[in-house]
């Protein structure tokens, strides 16, 4: 208690560093605008008044990946796409984090065939997977909110 | 059989070796390769079928002679009318002549088709691939071509597919 | 295959014109990842400064296959893919891939079926022009129209829950009619929508119609010429605001839409504004058809009764052995069908949707081909384009209202 009643008056509060870091992390991380297939109606329908992804800090999606921080991969991704979400992916600023929306970018979904990576993992390391075809607006507000509490959880050494 | 049809029908088969059979209220009418441009130039000038509404192929494999066939459908908007053409085309480099300078949406058409069956259009434009990647092998809708499915993962081979599968780590 | 741009400039190199490959024109990439392309559609600009004088779409970044991968699967498993094609006119796609089988297998869908089956269709056409709304104006900067047509289509989207328990991928609609009967809160939920839609378009067309921005963004862009939208196989509204009145649900109804009163807008100025209006007023009509099909709604099954293709329902498998025959031969192997080849065609909200199914007698569909609209209404894009403004194409890519699942299947 001490030390803050003290430093209260001053305006000075204290916390440790990855606390404030992850802190401000977690409440404006803005997506990347990459819709490929269904799933990107259910997270524009995420956008949309009735579920509002702004209240958790997605205020406006950067069609840009270099101004962005989370790629939500919302669709099948297919053979020919695959290199352009690498690329897209490398061009990301550090720190960065993947979703992957929806059952065909998780394992590839009802679609077990020549044209679809099945999974997206197979091309970059995944954070969250959300699951369904497609995921309801809540469910992906529900893995959004795992995403925070997994960088919520993120130390020192993590970001090193 | 309606009769504007009958009429086209029947003009066709003057001119040209055609088949005509009917199925569950469709005319489909098979007509050589060779045929197929001046079919298609008669059937749109003198009977307004203006409108090509599909264009596909069918393998037959493993029947070599014909492997192939490509069925076409006009449509008419004045008249309401669908006439359906089926052309077979042999399974050793299969070609057929290109109706592009008759109907204008037969040039991605006929490229998926190069696309997904390997069947070249002689005259047409611009032939190359447009669904897959630009130096994929193969067709894809080919019966000899693999559906490339990967085995799904139960129980008691979770582990052994996960291995083979290629992870990315960073 | 990183180097995707050399690539396109040798590959291109006989498509594009002298002055590109002097350098007085430039070649950009409208690539796949764009927030205006609606999709992953990739389109290689040659500029002349801020003009375009060409425009090469490359596609086929979302093929998934689906004509293969339903080979491999019975009749009734592949239905599921059906919903994936044109991720916005889910039951539509349903319904047409129904159609098909039917037309093939000559089963009967009850009245009843029917009936639902047009309520579901219209409501998913309205949705699916709600998001043409939302994102066609949001391309346009008139965002505030977006978040107003996805609330509306959040209506719809719970009636489809409340019948099927998916909010979009519904396979509600089965061979031989559809998955199971209607819940009883489905007539007032969509009486609510009833009263509660046509003034929500009055709000869009007070905002839109006479908005000076909106106006000059839309008028005289993009003007089609009939002949040209008949030669390049154009259908649906950018057919009909051309002026030629084609619609299949009136010079070849299916499912019973003969029954019902309607019209076909259509407009004369085939420009970006006319395809607008076309589309307001479309919604309207879909609106009056499911008002009279609601009232009329015959009772009666949702199935046929045809145990070949159909499956009994579970309270019959305790008395009688047919029905645990042809239980056991449904779920096992799948309906046979019998052999030849058929072509449904149906009206989507973009255009003339079709099936051409091809069977030889086995409970797997031999070949699935399905005719989408926005493959044949993306190839008039360049000839819609040229002598156009980079920020015309956007507003040409919202009107011609393509899907990039319906265009790479």
């Amino acid at each position: 208690m001490g030390i803050e009643q003290k430093a209260g008056d001053l305006g000075a509060v204290t916390m440790r560093l990855e606390q404030a870091v992850n802190w401000a992390r977690t409440y404006a991380m803005w997506p990347m605008l990459f819709g490929l297939a269904c799933c990107a109606i259910e997270m524009m329908a995420g956008q949309a008044a009735k579920h509002d992804m702004s209240r958790f800090g997605m205020e406006l999606m950067r069609a840009t990946p270099r101004q962005s921080d989370l790629m939500i991969i919302s669709g099948r991704v297919t053979r020919k796409m695959a290199p352009v979400l690498r690329l897209l992916y490398d061009q990301m600023p550090e720190p960065k984090w993947v979703i992957s929306m929806g059952d065909c970018a998780s394992c590839g979904g009802v679609f077990n065939n020549y044209a679809i990576v099945q999974g997206v993992d197979e091309i970059m390391p995944v954070d969250v997977y959300v699951a369904g075809c497609p995921p309801r607006p809540e469910a992906l507000v529900h893995g959004i909110l795992t995403l925070h509490e997994k960088v919520r959880g993120e130390t020192i050494k993590t970001w090193a | 059989m309606n009769e504007e049809i009958q009429q086209a029908i029947t003009a066709l088969e003057e001119r040209f070796s055609v088949e005509a059979e009917e199925f569950r209220g469709e005319i489909n009418l098979t007509v050589a390769g060779e045929e197929l441009v001046a079919v298609c130039q008669m059937l749109r000038d003198d009977f307004d079928f203006k409108f090509m509404e599909i264009m596909t192929a069918v393998d037959y494999w493993p029947e070599q002679e014909p492997r192939f066939h490509v069925i076409y459908k006009l449509y008419s908007i004045e008249k309401k009318l669908r006439i359906g053409l089926r052309v077979p085309v042999a399974g050793i480099e299969p070609k057929l002549p290109t109706v592009v300078d008759l109907f204008a949406n037969a040039n991605w058409r006929e490229r998926e088709i190069w696309d997904m069956f390997g069947i070249r259009f002689e005259g047409h434009p611009d032939l190359r691939r447009i669904l897959m990647p630009h130096d994929w092998q193969g067709h894809p809708l080919r019966k000899d071509y693999p559906l490339g499915y990967e085995e799904v993962q139960f129980s008691f081979n979770a582990e052994e597919v996960d291995q083979d599968k290629p992870y990315a780590k960073e | 295959m990183l180097d995707q741009s050399e690539f396109a400039f040798n590959e291109l190199r006989h498509l594009v014109s002298e002055r590109a490959i002097k350098g007085e024109t430039m070649l950009l990439n409208m690539g796949p990842q764009h927030p205006s392309t609606h999709g992953v559609l990739r389109l290689l600009l040659e500029l002349d400064g801020e003009i375009v004088v060409n425009c090469f779409p490359d596609i086929g970044f979302l093929h998934t296959g689906i004509e293969k991968n339903m080979e491999a699967k019975t009749y009734e498993k592949a239905a599921v893919m059906t919903d994936r094609l044109d991720y916005l006119n889910n039951l539509g796609n349903n319904l047409v891939y129904c159609m098909a089988i039917e037309k093939l297998a000559e089963l009967d869908v009850p009245v009843r079926a029917q009936a639902i089956r047009v309520i579901l269709t219209e409501l998913q056409r309205i949705a699916s022009h709600l998001v043409w709304l939302g994102t066609h104006t949001l391309d346009l900067a008139a965002i505030s129209v977006f978040w107003y047509t996805f609330r509306e289509r959040e209506l719809i989207l719970d009636i489809n829950e409340m019948v099927s328990g998916q909010r979009m991928m519904t396979t509600y609609f089965r061979p031989g009619g559809l998955w199971r009967d209607v819940p009883v809160e489905f007539e007032a939920a969509v009486r609510a929508f009833i009263q509660r839609f046509p003034k929500q378009i009055e709000e869009y067309e007070d905002l839109l119609n006479e908005n000076p921005i909106f106006l000059q963004r839309t008028k005289d862009i993009g003007i089609l010429d009939p002949e040209v939208a008949v030669k390049y196989g154009v259908t649906g509204p950018p057919l009909r605001a051309s002026g030629i009145a084609q619609d299949l649900r009136k010079s070849e109804p299916y499912m019973g839409y003969e029954q019902y009163d309607f019209d076909i807008p259509t407009h004369t100025d085939s420009d970006t504004y006319a395809r607008y209006l076309v589309r307001i007023e479309e919604m309207r009509q879909s609106l009056r058809i499911v008002e009279q099909a609601l009232d009329k709604l015959p009772y009666g099954p949702v199935r046929s009764n045809n145990r070949k293709f159909v499956p009994p329902p579970r309270s019959e498998l305790g008395t009688s052995m047919e029905a645990v025959i042809h239980h056991f031969k449904l779920w096992t192997e799948g309906f046979d069908m019998p052999k030849g080849s058929v072509y449904a065609a149906t009206e989507s909200p973009r255009g003339v949707l079709g099936v051409y199914l091809e069977s030889d007698g086995g409970p797997k569909p031999y070949r699935v081909h399905w005719r989408t609209p926005s493959f044949d209404n993306l190839q008039v894009l360049p000839v819609l384009a040229k002598g156009h403004l980079v920020a015309d194409l956007v507003a040409l890519i919202g009107t011609t209202d393509f899907v990039l699942g319906d265009i790479d299947r």
